[in-house]
């Protein structure tokens, strides 16, 4: 196999690749362990692969990239022809993926991760979770799911009627507000996000996913 | 009469992105509809039905509507693949590395190098209040951290993503202008020598001279 990802099931951004892995059909892969509890993403041999010391990291024979959404980018061209195709079939179709992942990228995930960090990651590491910032970002996050509750009213998914890319770079940390941080009332309280969820996060990808997630637990 | 059209200012690092993409893919033809955040234009239900967010720039292709500054270059460079400057890398492993650095920029630099101009130049203007100190001090540290990594990447490499320029670098242009610029942080860039030499040359290019030019005019409407 010529395809290694560094990372943990139970990483966000690393379950975000191996979700693209199985939407496009991918198992001929290593999942290569990283230790974060012993700080092994900040040691040199993984700082040679990645200098800002985060996981996910992808080795594709010569080549590592890292950022996970550039990850499943890479996913989806190298292995275009099968499994589902992330970027819709026309050119409007792939712009409209790619503004809904800029959506995820810069209004979306740095509210839900904030509080899946403050509520969730800070406790796993022996820290106290700020509950101003948790009610501040909760806010935020209010008046991002009304206008998502709106275009969803309209659309199946977010780029339109087809699922893409966009919808699955939600699914992590959407996962890990509603099922570990318990905030997830703003995802249920709305009738077709909630519906979107629904969908999204039943899909098979996503199963293969929490599965390896609860392996290793 | 055009049918490419940027809706917002010039003074936005987020238009500017988008204005510097069609001038590296040699595009001309295009209108500048202003929507100023001062006087609540990004506020209007008219373009509230273009970018539900209330933020700009949002871009229209004929009846075809986009918002998120780099999902419309990313358009604009698909869409005009044969002209200007070839922006997304030739090869698979071009193409990912850029993807790759444009992802740096999105997660690990904007964030860091955008409240600190916020703060800087921003906080008075749009929310009435002076600069939280505690918060520049703060997220300079972890520019700092941020830019060794960069120092390091293009002692090697005289671009983001290798040897030729790309989208990576010219989404880093507009805020680096107003870190530098504006905010008066030029310091993190002029104490590393392979990050200046980088600002040096893509700052230079044609492209963001002529953007320049833009937000200068711009300023002297208002």
């Amino acid at each position: 196999m010529t395809i290694k990802i560094y990372g943990v099931p139970y990483s966000t951004c690393t379950a975000r690749v191996l979700a693209t892995l199985a939407e496009k059909e991918v198992e001929d892969y290593e999942l290569v362990p990283v230790d974060l509890s012993v700080g092994a993403h900040k040691k040199p041999e993984f700082l040679k692969m990645q200098p800002f010391g985060m996981i996910p990291v992808l080795q594709d024979s010569d080549l590592t990239i890292y950022e996970s959404r550039a990850m499943a980018r890479y996913i989806s061209d190298k292995f275009e022809s099968q499994g589902t195709p992330l970027f819709g079939k026309t050119a409007k179709d792939k712009a409209l993926v790619n503004q809904w992942l800029e959506v995820e990228s810069q209004n979306y995930n740095p509210c839900v991760s904030s509080i899946v960090y403050q509520l969730v990651f800070a406790p796993m590491h022996g820290r106290q979770g700020d509950e101003t910032v948790v009610k501040q970002q909760l806010e935020k996050l209010e008046k991002v799911l009304d206008i998502y509750e709106a275009h969803l009213s309209k659309n199946k998914y977010l780029a339109g009627d087809f699922f893409s890319l966009a919808d699955l770079s939600h699914i992590p940390y959407t996962f890990y507000l509603v099922n570990m941080a318990k905030k997830g009332d703003g995802i249920t309280s709305r009738k077709h996000v909630s519906a979107w969820w629904e969908d999204i996060s039943s899909r098979a990808s996503w199963k293969t996913v929490t599965a390896k997630m609860n392996a290793k637990a | 009469m055009a049918s490419l059209k940027v809706y917002g200012k010039p003074y936005s690092a987020n238009v500017t992105r988008v204005l510097t993409t069609l001038a590296e893919k040699n595009v001309d033809d295009y209108q500048i509809v202003p929507i100023d955040l001062l006087t609540g234009g990004n506020k209007t239900p008219e373009y509230l039905k273009l970018q539900p967010f209330g933020q700009i720039p949002a871009f229209q292709d004929g009846d075809f509507t986009l918002y998120e500054s780099r999902a419309i270059a990313r358009y604009i460079s698909d869409k005009y693949e044969g002209q200007g400057t070839a922006l997304s890398g030739k090869t698979e492993r071009e193409k990912a590395l850029v993807n790759q650095w444009l992802e740096v920029e999105s997660q690990n630099y904007n964030p860091c190098a955008g409240k600190i101009v916020f703060e800087c130049v921003f906080a008075q203007i749009l929310e009435g209040r002076a600069t939280n100190e505690a918060v520049v001090k703060e997220q300079l540290e972890k520019l700092g951290k941020i830019l060794d990594v960069y120092e390091a990447q293009l002692t090697h490499h005289k671009y983001l993503a290798g040897d030729f320029f790309s989208l990576a670098d010219l989404a880093h242009i507009p805020v680096t202008n107003n870190l530098i610029n504006v905010a008066k942080k030029g310091e993190l860039f002029s104490s590393r020598k392979h990050l200046n030499a980088w600002w040096e040359d893509i700052s230079s290019r044609p492209s963001w001279q002529k953007v320049l030019q833009i937000i200068q005019a711009g300023q002297q409407q208002q």
